[in-house]
């Protein structure tokens, strides 16, 4: 009989392995450190329950940061949806709402997401592929219609140009009579991942710092219940980083981002409150739990010993996550059935606020509304059936479970202090630290997959001979025309003296520090288009360009 | 001896997508298997990608998109390629496309499109027994 942890490792343990080797020579964590065969009471020796864990609802919010959990209501479930022209996205999501959806997220296409209308030159190729186009009210009001704002809560991923859609969505809100004290939801509104990872960016740093602050302070009045940024590890995530450095990368942004308020002259608790996460769930189970307990704990003291904070509120972290569309295969893609099902798990189990699932096919396209709804089936298969959402924050006090909670926590805390060295992310960003890191992690994971030390079903093991791919969805090759057309017979019709002045007065703003919500919202009930404001603002701030990193 | 002078290649992205983790680590594979390799970063237009091949002077151009818009801009790429009288350039592709579309990319002159969970060897010994020889 063993007495402790190293008496069992140096006795059974290694005669045991002496007879049987183990099946790898080493066990490690997305970001490389080992992983012990076991873990016990020696590996939470100096741990202290108040101080790490506390109770749900209460600081640091390791364990939740509501007290009922879904005790009292599910996540909420929020397939991110959107595609072709507002119409058909408008479809899409009655339908999802007509399957037990309860929220929505709006995809939007890549024109609209880089600031030009669908009938820009730039714009070729691109109209309606990955999300909605929307360039003006028109699209909004259609892609809004029938669905009532007041009652629903809406998710925008949406960056450079965040405050220009809120502004159409505020505007389309108005036109239903809706009041814009209950109006709820999140744009994603964060820039600083953009120059890292997803590459949305139009305008450089400073004045999208502003209009992310412009933001802050127009909706802590005018619309209290809006998330005014998801601060997102997802994107950093999915190019190839680690669970600590997403989290650190993260962070990092965040703490960017309050102190451009805070130099703006808002109070921390404030807007603090309104700050929401969004994180990604890949496929190493208990470390991405950790990794959600963790987060809480890291965002709990940075809001209080950084920023002083004194309310509860603006020390919760709430997050959404989407499970991990890089660990999706083209290679029998059922198969992504199963992982997005574990991957919802762990972040269900993390104590997710609101969760997309993937869609088995989207390795291959975008996906079909029949694998939409397995994705959401998913969803509603571990919400209602599994258990695992009837008790709090359930892994608790596993040995593993804390010891990996407190190791993702120090890493990250690590990875903070060298970007903090570097001059904090948005100088990490312009020397190309975080996306070199990100690159680095991405070279590793491939690598591992090439020499077979991970192992990924149906690509590099369990091969099987595949002919076609299932049922794909394609959009419509005559939408651009479609879209061109309809932007044409906008144009003519609008009062274009009211846009032209609307715009003077955009452009006169972005050279001082008024606020531009106000702007934006005025433009848009005029039918200003998206493109014809990132115009006028391109020609005062210029554009971004990408570092250089390979 | 001609064989001994390293293969080189541009690696862009056309199109408004920015996901370059596929095209970064193709690049840095390309690279490490003694290839000179030119990334152009995200959002290149297709008279942008041609005008660097012909700069750099590269033997093969690997394109990669993620937002479905490749039967759009590929062909723009190819065009654009031609009307600088570049068209003895090795062309290949990456991101996601459907199987489908495979034959009209192939029919466009590409000689290889390569998805998700392809092993990097099989892109590199692709590029060196394809690529065209330099005198």
């Amino acid at each position: 009989m063993s007495n402790s942890k190293q008496d069992w490792l140096d006795g059974t343990w290694a005669k045991a392995t002496g007879r049987n080797p183990q099946r790898r020579p080493r066990f490690e964590s997305s970001s490389g450190a080992e992983v012990d065969p076991i873990y016990g009471p020696e590996d939470l020796a100096e741990w202290n329950y108040h101080e790490k864990l506390g109770y749900p609802g209460e600081f640091p919010f390791t364990r939740g940061v509501q007290p009922t959990m879904y005790r009292g209501r599910l996540w909420t479930m929020r397939q991110y949806a959107g595609f072709a022209d507002a119409e058909e996205s408008n479809r899409r999501y009655k339908f999802l709402l007509a399957q037990g959806q309860t929220g929505l997220s709006v995809a939007f296409d890549l024109p609209t997401q880089i600031g030009y209308d669908s009938d820009s030159p730039e714009a070729e190729g691109e109209v309606g592929k990955v999300g909605v186009a929307i360039s003006s009210l028109a699209d909004m009001e259609t892609l809004t219609d029938g669905i009532p704002l007041e009652k629903i809560t809406t998710s925008m991923t949406i960056n450079a140009t965040a405050p220009i859609l809120l502004a159409l969505y505020v505007a389309a809100a108005k036109k239903q009579g809706a009041d814009l004290a209950k109006i709820g939801g999140t744009i994603q509104n964060d820039i600083l991942k953009e120059y890292i990872a997803r590459g949305t960016y139009i305008f450089p740093p400073r004045p999208s710092l502003r209009l992310i602050t412009d933001v802050f302070a127009w909706c802590k009045d005018s619309l209290p219940e809006w998330n005014t940024i998801s601060i997102s590890g997802y994107h950093m995530r999915e190019a190839g980083c680690t669970a600590a450095q997403e989290l650190a990368f993260t962070f990092a942004d965040a703490i960017e981002y309050v102190d451009a308020a805070l130099n703006a002259g808002l109070q921390f608790d404030e807007f603090g409150g309104r700050l929401a996460f969004f994180w990604a769930c890949h496929s190493n189970f208990l470390e991405e739990i950790a990794k959600f307990r963790a987060s809480r704990r890291i965002w709990a003291k940075i809001a209080t010993e950084r920023y002083g904070s004194k309310d509860p509120r603006a020390q919760m972290l709430r997050f959404h996550t989407q499970t991990g569309g890089a660990t999706l295969t083209a290679q029998q893609p059922l198969n992504n059935i199963i992982r997005t099902t574990l991957q919802a798990m762990s972040a269900v189990l993390g104590g997710t606020q609101s969760l997309h699932t993937n869609s088995y096919d989207e390795a291959l396209a975008l996906p079909t509304e029949k694998s939409v709804e397995v994705a959401l089936r998913t969803q509603q298969i571990i919400g209602y059936e599994s258990g695992a959402a009837d008790v709090i924050d359930p892994l608790a006090g596993s040995y593993y479970i804390e010891a990996l909670t407190d190791r993702v926590e120090a890493e990250a805390w690590a990875y903070l202090s060298r970007i903090e060295d570097l001059g904090g992310a948005l100088q990490g960003i312009e020397q190309g630290f975080q996306q070199r890191e990100i690159q680095e992690s991405a070279f590793r994971l491939q690598r591992m997959a090439e020499t077979k030390e991970r192992i990924v079903v149906g690509v590099n093991d369990y091969v099987t001979e595949e002919e076609i791919d299932p049922d794909l969805m394609r959009v419509d090759t005559a939408l651009g025309k479609r879209r061109q057309q309809s932007l044409a017979d906008l144009r003519a019709k609008r009062d274009n003296a009211a846009v032209q002045a609307a715009l003077k007065k955009i452009r006169a703003a972005a050279r001082t520090n008024e606020n531009m919500m106000p702007l934006l919202i005025e433009a848009v009930e005029a039918y200003t288009t998206v493109g014809e404001i990132c115009g006028v603002l391109r020609e005062e701030w210029g554009e971004y360009r990408e570092v250089m990193t390979i | 001896m001609a064989d001994e002078r390293p293969i080189r290649v541009l690696i862009a992205k056309p199109g408004l997508d920015g996901h370059d983790r596929g095209a970064k680590v193709v690049a840095r594979a390309l690279r490490d298997a003694g290839m000179e390799v030119i990334y152009t970063g995200i959002r290149q237009t297709p008279q942008m990608i041609a005008e660097a091949a012909l700069q750099e002077d590269v033997q093969v151009v690997g394109l990669s998109i993620l937002s479905g818009a490749h039967l759009e801009l590929f062909p723009r790429v190819v065009e654009e390629l031609k009307s600088r009288g570049v068209d003895d350039v090795l062309l290949f592709a990456g991101g996601i496309i459907p199987k489908d579309d495979i034959t009209a990319i192939e029919a466009m002159g590409f000689k290889g499109v390569f998805g998700p969970g392809t092993d990097t060897n099989d892109i590199i010994s692709f590029v060196k027994s394809n690529a065209p020889q330099r005198v």
